[in-house]
């Protein structure tokens, strides 16, 4: 077990004031919060913040840790001295809302864990105390847009959070297999009923709730059901007009690019984007016109050329 | 532990909610939803309060809203502009080409 430096993770001074506990956990939270920020590790960070602040913020748990003074460094081995909490008075009690199944080992060894007793978001329905639906699970998937294009099928395993029979809240590993439909979208969730965490007494379990996230792709940007794709084309292709290989996500595909085409020009290959069983998406083909360098003296006179042949202010519009 | 393919609902526009299951699933009141529907949070489709209903994309939108109002104390104007503009954002971001080095030789 290795030992956590709350202040460190709430950037404070260990002789912060509560009032810049509280500021600075608000401060962190509004920018770590995993529904604000997206990046792969907000949720464990947020998750830190709020075991950090669930310490500090109570002059009790503050005291107890302080006791351990400034010779522990973040990331050090740690096993808590027997009787260290001698004198303080917390077990079981002065708990926030934080769902404390969530905290890390470092934090149960030194505060144990909490009844497991449900904090009602506002509005709410109260359980009833021993028929308590489990809790909903929320997590992100992250698929290729190849796997939506196709459909796929993935096998995933996640934290189920249980309740033992002491009431203690724990977790433990849930691996599921599951089909993800043709044309799914960034940001679309997929609930699969029952498969939350357990419930107690005759109540059911808690749904799962997996929301949709694409890796970065090597060549393509989406945007909802469409794809787009800037694609480099010569400057006689795009003057003279070509048919060229376009890659797709379903494979290459041959597009025709019209005379005159200009870079910015936009091509669209229907039905080639995340097209689900209701609703069509296309594939957007923006045209860059990429300029070879001249290197030999042949090469230069024919630009020359083109030059004395075809004279073009392409600034005109600037008024220049 | 079993590979059996589970069954899942995507929730997307083609799927619909009553009020009722709306409440259910999100585990809210039905005055809850009522506050998210003045605020513009979420909007349902049918014009009399006995007959609507909701496209299942609003339950993330609920869930999210929850999830602000709870861990970061805002209230519901908040967290209606909040979610606008992690839409806005979401919706941009997708469209910024991947900065990843590429892997290939030239």
């Amino acid at each position: 077990m290795k030992f956590k430096d709350y202040y460190q993770t709430l950037d404070l001074k260990k002789d912060a004031s509560q009032d810049e506990i509280k500021r600075a956990y608000r401060k962190l939270a509004r920018k770590l919060h995993p529904d604000v920020n997206k990046s792969h590790d907000a949720e464990e960070k947020f998750k830190e913040l709020g075991e950090a602040y669930e310490v500090l913020q109570d002059p009790e748990k503050r005291a107890a840790y302080d006791k351990f003074g400034s010779n522990w460094q973040a990331g050090q081995d740690f096993e808590p001295p027997p009787n260290w909490d001698a004198g303080f008075e917390f077990s079981g009690g002065g708990f926030t809302q934080a769902d404390a199944s969530q905290f890390s080992d470092f934090f149960e060894s030194l505060f144990g864990k909490n009844s497991g007793a449900s904090h009602a978001r506002p509005g709410y329905h109260p359980h009833a105390a021993f028929h308590a639906r489990g809790q909903d699970v929320h997590a992100k998937i992250v698929i290729t847009l190849e796997d939506s294009y196709l459909g796929t099928q993935k096998t995933i395993t996640l934290s189920r959070p249980v309740i033992d029979q002491n009431g203690h809240v724990g977790t433990s590993p849930h691996t599921i297999t599951l089909s993800i439909p043709k044309g799914i979208i960034e940001g679309q969730q997929i609930r699969l009923e029952g498969q939350g965490g357990h419930g107690t007494g005759q109540a059911g379990n808690g749904d799962l709730f997996l929301e949709i996230a694409f890796a970065p792709h090597r060549i393509f940007t989406m945007e909802k059901r469409d794809i787009h794709l800037s694609l480099p084309v010569t400057p006689w292709e795009a003057a003279l007009g070509a048919t060229v290989s376009v890659p797709t996500l379903g494979g290459t595909v041959e597009l025709k690019i019209p005379h005159g085409s200009q870079t910015g020009k936009k091509l669209r290959l229907k039905g080639r984007g995340l097209s689900s069983s209701t609703q069509s998406g296309h594939q957007y083909v923006t045209l860059a016109i990429i300029t070879p360098e001249p290197v030999t003296d042949a090469q230069k006179k024919i630009y020359e050329q083109m030059a004395q042949l075809m004279p073009t202010n392409p600034r005109n519009g600037l008024g220049v | 532990m079993t590979n059996t393919i589970l069954p899942c609902t995507v929730l997307d526009e083609t799927t619909t909610y009553t009020l009722y299951q709306c409440c259910t699933l999100c585990r809210v009141n039905a005055q809850m939803i009522h506050e998210m529907i003045d605020e513009g949070v979420i909007t349902p489709i049918g014009d009399n309060p006995r007959n609507w209903c909701f496209e299942a994309t609003q339950i993330k939108r609920i869930q999210i809203t929850l999830r602000l109002q709870q861990d970061l104390r805002v209230n519901l104007p908040g967290a209606a502009l909040a979610l606008d503009l992690l839409e806005e954002l979401a919706a941009l971001q997708g469209l910024i080409p991947n900065k990843y080095p590429s892997r290939e030789k030239d």
